[in-house]
């Protein structure tokens, strides 16, 4: 991380052809290939990742690629393309009492498209599931061209469940064009109960507490202190700053239902310890509360130059070890390092906060990073749990597989894309890359090049 | 016996000799053609781990699903996905390999919806270890879910990790008097609003419903519902003669199919007899009609059609691929046994 890939190495007359194949069929304004028009093309929200592409191609409209194709409340099924809004689906569905449930806090801005390639989650999917459980097929194109259909209308498709493998491939196997989801009824009521805790190792404990009680909530998110703060500031959520750590706990159904539901949590939390508890009055309180939640990562922005957002999921038990794991990095990289969790799927989000012009800050964010997501594997998770791998977790995949592992998805590539054209050099590592890696990085919990000066 | 399962797969790809992964044997109907000497999992049982709190359980390919589904009972959890055992000696590693889900499937999701993560052993004979036991995790390709289903063909599925959920506060079944058009019209009118429906069964003029949650949601959802409760004594025999195929509409030797097809499709209008599960979804038909009138069917109205029990499947078991979708299945196949010794033909006869 850090440096930008090589941009330079982009062989001119290889870019005049493939700009000259590219407007056979394109419009000449569509096809970009002057550095000063790919430049912007070079990365995306996480900026420290640049390679300025040598070929830029764009959909002559968006609205090429982001039609909702189809809406059909009686099949509760939605066919979109890939560029429609994670939200839009929703606010399409409502007037039928429909919605798509997964909800990431992108999600006024997140594809479809981009939720498919990563099978993105959100606060309520511990309940509702993850994309691979709301989408029904994936159109689109194999590597030889031919139309194919991942998935279909029905619940099940003949052969191999391709679509599972579709879903969460960061692009690397197919092109999807258009994209089925399920649409859900929406619950008629909803009230979310925010507890402070005066310590994340409680709050921890509370969350098993509630999954003890055979409650499955519909939402359970958690804050750390440091984040209820940056996100107060930002929102007024209404957030407890004197807790350690607060929970939201959301339950959703009928009314009677909620009602039931949130007096048993009520009681699971107090028992678990609880200092406050405040249970949403109406729908604006409900909605308020969340705002805090999904605007940590903007309400970052606001108090650090830059952040860097992990995405470790691990054993919900081992929550307070890895806190303390990551509290300890704060001291020994001396950053700031605000956790939003979600708890009730143990998908960790810690936001390591430095100034990507401080090219030191840089080196020691990567570091820390790289350590927490080591301590994921280490308690038994995994280094992404929504957010993909791309090119910056790439060497983490080496500790997270072996290299039997690595080579069989190699197969899996080759079995799709034989010549490694679709997102080249994403998300698998290749074994030589790790045994470089390998060299490199030292276990124990020492820094890759000790002999660098930090601080 | 890892071990010993390694070497007869080592032994098995070198002479190109077909191996055939074998639990209880409870779906040995299941599919297509069973080729090549017997590999018996069940050696390989027992739960390795299992904290109630996670919501996670991971157990050996050979241990029994009713002990398994036992253990989670004890602690108030279960499969959601219902899965059909079709005896008693069906194994986790055969549920997983068959992918088969029962009533709840609609509400709750399909075997593959909850696996987590899996062990396997390729057709190299190399053990590899997909996913994990975190309910999220996008690193790497999702080839555990991918063996959910693969009858097999893939590798030999060593140890499974589920998610599995609380069991429902309380359940109440409902019997309405409907015809197949109004059942079916109902059942996706229903499915579109917020109403806890976990499973639902029509046959021959008899439409089931079972609601499962939160008393206080059973009862209204009940009254917005109407018919008429059913005596809670004979309810679990329902469900299980719906799941386990133990009703009398599955005696009998009329070919067996089950057809997959998107819930809101009106009655099909074929020749036979018919249950209907998953809110239409699942239409379970007996009937001699030719195959490809079959097949044709369901294709036409998006679904799919499986000749599920037959004497004869001359007909092929499952409904053939597109050329394209036949080409990654072959290239898949080739990456994980080259040496196309695994369930050979169960799935297609072209692999």
């Amino acid at each position: 991380m850090g440096e930008a890939l090589p941009a330079a190495g982009i062989d001119e007359a290889r870019q005049r052809a493939v700009a000259r194949a590219l407007r056979d069929f394109l419009p000449g304004r569509a096809v970009l290939w002057q550095e000063e028009d790919t430049r912007p093309y070079e990365c995306d929200g996480l900026t420290a990742y640049r390679s300025v592409p040598m070929v830029v191609a764009l959909p002559e409209t968006t609205d090429e690629v982001q039609r909702v194709l189809r809406l059909d409340p009686l099949a509760r099924v939605a066919v979109v393309q890939p560029g429609v809004r994670n939200a839009a689906i929703s606010d399409m569905a409502a007037p039928f009492g429909l919605y798509y449930a997964p909800d990431p806090s992108s999600q006024i801005a997140c594809t479809i498209g981009g939720n498919v390639a990563e099978n993105s989650g959100g606060v309520h999917c511990l309940k509702y599931g993850l994309t691979v459980h709301n989408v029904l097929r994936v159109r689109g194109y194999a590597m030889d061209g031919e139309p194919v259909d991942f998935g279909g209308e029905a619940l099940d498709t003949p052969g191999l469940d391709l679509l599972a493998l579709m879903i969460g491939s960061e692009g690397l196997l197919a092109v999807a064009t258009e994209i089925t989801v399920k649409l859900l009824p929406k619950p008629l009521a909803a009230r979310v109960v925010m507890a402070s805790f005066d310590d994340v190792q409680k709050a921890g404990d509370a969350v098993a507490a509630v999954i003890a009680a055979g409650i499955i909530p519909a939402g359970l998110e958690m804050m750390d202190k440091p984040a209820t703060h940056a996100v107060e500031q930002y929102v007024g959520a209404g957030y407890d700053l004197d807790a350690a750590a607060i929970l939201l706990c959301e339950s959703d159904g009928i009314a009677e239902e909620v009602e039931d539901e949130i007096a048993r949590v009520k009681t699971v939390l107090e028992r678990a310890g609880a200092t406050r508890i405040t249970v949403s009055r109406d729908e604006a309180e409900r909605l308020k509360f969340w705002s805090g939640r999904k605007a940590a990562f903007p309400a970052m922005g606001r108090i650090s130059p830059d952040y860097y957002c992990m995405d470790g999921t691990i054993p919900r038990k081992r929550l307070g070890e890895v806190l303390n794991f990551i509290g300890a990095m704060e001291k020994k990289y001396g950053l700031r390092c605000p956790n939003v969790f979600h708890a009730g799927d143990g998908n960790l989000h810690p936001l390591i906060l430095f100034d990507a012009n401080d090219a030191d800050q840089l080196r020691r964010t990567e570091a820390f990073a790289a350590e927490v997501l080591e301590k994921c594997i280490a308690v038994g998770g995994t280094i992404t749990g929504e957010h993909g791998v791309g090119v910056e977790k790439i060497d983490q995949m080496c500790l997270q597989f072996g290299a039997a592992e690595l080579a069989l998805f190699h197969a899996v590539k080759r079995a799709f894309d034989p010549q490694g054209l679709l997102n080249p050099g994403k998300g698998v590592p290749t074994l030589a890359r790790c045994a470089e890696f390998g060299r490199r990085h030292v276990h124990g919990g020492q820094l890759p090049q000790p002999g660098l000066p930090r601080f | 016996m890892l071990a010993a399962f390694q070497e007869r797969i080592r032994e098995a790809a070198a002479r190109g000799a077909p191996l055939r992964l074998r639990g209880g044997g409870s779906k040995d109907f299941y599919g297509g053609a069973l080729e090549g000497e017997v590999l018996d999992t069940r050696g390989h049982a027992g739960v390795v781990s299992y904290e109630p709190t996670e919501l996670v359980i991971t157990a050996r390919c050979g241990t029994r699903l009713d002990e398994l589904e036992a253990t989670l009972a004890a602690n108030g959890q279960m499969l959601a996905f219902e899965p059909p055992r079709f005896g008693a000696d069906a194994t986790l590693g055969g549920c997983v390999a068959a992918g088969l889900s029962g009533p709840r499937r609609a509400a709750a999701g399909a075997v593959r919806d909850f696996v987590l993560g899996a062990r396997l052993l390729d057709g190299r004979a190399r053990e590899l270890s997909f996913g994990g036991q975190v309910m999220k995790n996008v690193a790497g390709y999702d080839v555990s879910r991918l063996l959910a289903g693969s009858l097999g063909t893939l590798g030999l599925i060593l140890e499974v990790s589920l998610k599995v959920l609380p069991r429902p506060a309380a359940e109440l079944t409902l019997q309405l008097e409907l015809s197949e058009d109004k059942a079916l019209e109902a059942l996706s009118r229903w499915a579109g609003q917020p109403l806890p429906i976990s499973a639902s069964a029509w046959r021959g003029g008899l439409l089931g419903l079972r609601l499962s949650g939160a008393p206080s949601a059973l009862q209204a959802a009940a009254k917005k519902i109407g018919g008429r409760p059913v005596d809670p004594a004979q309810t679990g025999r329902f469900w299980s003669g719906v799941r386990e195929h133990a009703d009398a509409f599955f005696a009998g030797d009329a070919p067996l199919w089950r057809l997959s097809l998107p819930s809101q499709v009106p009655a099909l209008g074929l020749a036979g007899e018919q249950m209907i599960e998953w809110n239409g979804a699942l239409r379970w038909l007996r009937t001699r009609a030719d195959a490809a009138a079959v097949r044709a069917a369901a294709q036409r109205a998006g679904g799919h059609a499986t000749l599920f029990r037959a004497a004869d499947k001359a007909a092929g078991a499952f409904t053939p691929l597109s050329p394209v979708l036949l080409r990654l299945h072959r290239e898949l196949k080739a990456a994980f046994d080259p040496a196309g010794i695994f369930n050979r033909g169960r799935l297609y006869p072209e692999f």
